[in-house]
């Protein structure tokens, strides 16, 4: 079972028939009240997608708190920004194509520039929004997210994971962007899998005293595809490191160059453009820090479309067996 | 806020004709920058800086301050020159305006300098901070069991920015939770980088604009103190609505050939003209000998 005990994943992490399947917004859901418990500054601020994107148990909770935007996201970050500006902690939400997607400059000048502690919580993200289409499939938020000074993004894997992103962020004193999944997906960390701000986890591991073929980075909820692949390339010989790149920004250099250094091939892998995602970053440190063979799982300079989530994931070669391909293509370009 | 004498208008007409005076030594000492909003708007930052605000320049994070958000960051000079003259910083300080290193950035960086609330300069976005500011401000008001006295919050715009849809987006939500501790002011110049306002993008009718979004308009001519201070005061006064005082300025205000002037919105000044407009301003229009000639 090479699944790495530390990460503490569930048991039967590779059976997807018996794994809970739940969408990361509900942990984004369920984090929030209880960061609202603790801390009476939180609030929320929507714009008309309380329910969807799982602001609602919030609002619900604490309506003296919640503020009703209307369908007006430039309005929703500079509102935020203000209240921050008052002592606030504003959490803002919509979906990701219109929340970092509409109010980037908003987000940047009065939030990132102005120091405001403001987070912004992008739903619906990556194409397995499904039958939505191209229009509501955000797949360029992190590129325009992770360039602003002051900053952090993270793409939670699971629902699990989202919650606990959610805590985190809540107690970070700077702008924080979290992107969450509308689509369910495989529950497969436990309360003691561990997370913290720029640290990445070791899913799956090599062998005891072995060095890895290929170590695959990977984040959001495609991370449980590249522990299904990385089973998979074990069962046929090869020894694959997958870690957990949650906090994309900031990132955790050390593992990521540890991972470089030990498999000397890198596959990254998300639910994202292959410019200037997570992959993108993990290339910009490792062409300055420990350049290897990369290859890069995600949308490859195209729009999405309608279908179901499984479909789209496909289509667009960010199925199990594009990650193991990949991983094989990086082993031989070594 | 205190009564209005007549000894506290000439106070007022003189910091004012001073700080224009100020404004336009920065730009010169700069070689960049906006002028003709500046001027336009001096008689109301010093209106709200020397007799409107509850503000404490020797404290400028008091938790209780009125909160002044600058939403077209451009006209910046007459607020670092307002903040100057009020005591948040050396009068001195001013000459840095634009220069490398300076805590005066060609737009405001809340950061850099004490008594910014906001950065800005991107225009359309202050009075949605404005207005969120007003919304915490009311929440916290909610949670006390003693009501203290009200922390205000003021929002000075211009006409041109009225073109951005954030802007209505902000007017409607503010009119929506009925921001009574919210004045905005606006910047009525008729002019804006490209032409005149009726030009560019037409604007009228804008009381009833705002009066349809459950705003309460106040219009006035922004260079008269005594309706200056008397729109804040009855702003202070209207409940359960946000309030607009249209404030019918001058562009170039004070020096005869910058006024009405669109080029003067960020004209650079010509060898010779800065000299003028000081002497016109320093003799207030020839009226008088300047003191510093």
């Amino acid at each position: 079972m090479p699944a790495n005990p530390s990460a503490r994943l569930v048991e039967n992490v590779l059976d997807l028939k018996a794994l809970e399947q739940k969408p990361t917004r509900e942990g984004f859901g369920a984090g929030l009240v209880k960061a609202a418990d603790d801390s009476p500054e939180i609030v929320g601020l929507c714009a008309d997608l309380t329910e969807s994107t799982r602001m609602e148990p919030f609002a619900r909770k604490y309506p003296d708190r919640f503020v009703e935007m209307g369908v007006a996201e430039q309005n929703l970050a500079a509102v935020a920004s203000g209240m921050a500006a008052m002592g606030k902690i504003p959490f803002i939400t919509s979906y990701a194509m219109f929340s970092p997607g509409r109010n980037w400059e908003q987000i940047r000048t009065t939030i990132c520039y102005n120091e405001q502690n403001v987070k912004v919580i992008g739903s619906h993200a990556g194409v397995s929004v499904g039958p939505d289409g191209a229009t509501h499939q955000a797949i360029e938020d992190i590129a325009i997210m992770r360039p602003i000074p002051n900053m952090f993004v993270f793409a939670p894997c699971d629902m699990g994971e989202g919650e606990k992103v959610t805590i985190a962020v809540a107690n970070a004193k700077n702008p924080c962007y979290v992107r969450f999944a509308r689509e369910k997906t495989p529950v497969f960390t436990t309360a003691g899998t561990p997370f913290a701000i720029g640290k990445a986890q070791v899913f799956w591991v090599e062998p005891p005293n072995t060095k890895p073929d290929v170590a695959i980075v990977a984040c959001g909820p495609l991370v449980h595809n590249a522990v299904l692949a990385a089973a998979e390339l074990e069962h046929a010989g090869i020894k694959v490191r997958v870690l957990n790149a949650v906090s994309i920004k900031p990132m955790d250099e050390q593992a990521v160059v540890a991972a470089a250094r030990d498999a000397g091939a890198i596959v990254t892998v998300e639910e994202h453009q292959i410019t200037g995602g997570m992959g993108s970053a993990v290339a910009e440190l490792l062409a300055q820090r420990h350049p290897v063979p990369m290859e890069f799982i995600g949308v490859q300079n195209r729009f999405g479309e309608s279908g179901s989530p499984s479909e789209l994931i496909e289509h667009f070669g960010m199925g199990v067996n594009h990650i193991r391909q990949a991983a094989e293509r990086a082993i031989k370009r070594k | 806020m205190p009564h209005l004498t007549d000894a506290k208008i000439k106070e007022l007409e003189a910091l004012a004709n001073r700080i224009r005076q100020d404004v336009i030594e920065m730009v010169v000492g700069a070689g960049s920058g906006h002028v003709g909003g500046p001027l336009g708007m001096a008689d109301i930052f010093t209106a709200l800086y020397f007799h409107v605000l509850r503000h404490d320049p020797k404290n400028p994070d008091w938790p209780d301050r009125d909160r002044v958000v600058l939403s077209n960051g451009h006209i910046c000079p007459v607020l670092y020159a307002a903040l100057a003259r009020s005591g948040y910083f050396q009068v001195e300080e001013l000459k840095t305006l634009r220069k490398f290193g300076t805590r005066l950035q060609g737009h405001p960086h809340r950061t850099a300098l004490p008594g910014l609330e906001t950065t800005s300069g991107p225009l359309g976005s202050g009075l949605s901070q404005a207005v969120g500011m007003a919304i915490a401000a009311k929440m916290e008001a909610k949670k006390k069991k003693e009501s203290g006295p009200r922390i205000n919050v003021y929002c000075l715009m211009s006409d041109g920015e009225q073109d951005a849809g954030n802007i209505w987006e902000a007017a409607m939500l503010a009119g929506k939770l009925k921001l009574d501790n919210l004045t905005a002011v606006m910047d009525r110049n008729n002019i804006q980088i490209d032409g005149m306002t009726e030009d560019i993008m037409p604007l009228e009718p804008l009381r009833e604009k705002y009066e349809a979004f459950n705003w309460h308009v106040i219009e006035i001519n922004g260079h008269s103190f005594p309706e200056i201070v008397n729109a804040f005061d009855t702003a202070d006064a209207v409940y359960e609505k946000p309030v607009l005082i249209i404030a019918h300025n001058i562009p170039g205000k004070g020096v005869d050939f910058m006024e009405f002037s669109y080029p003067w919105h960020s004209k650079v000044f010509k060898p010779g003209e800065a000299k003028e407009a000081l002497h016109q301003l320093r003799t207030l229009g020839g009226k008088i000998t300047g003191e510093h000639e």
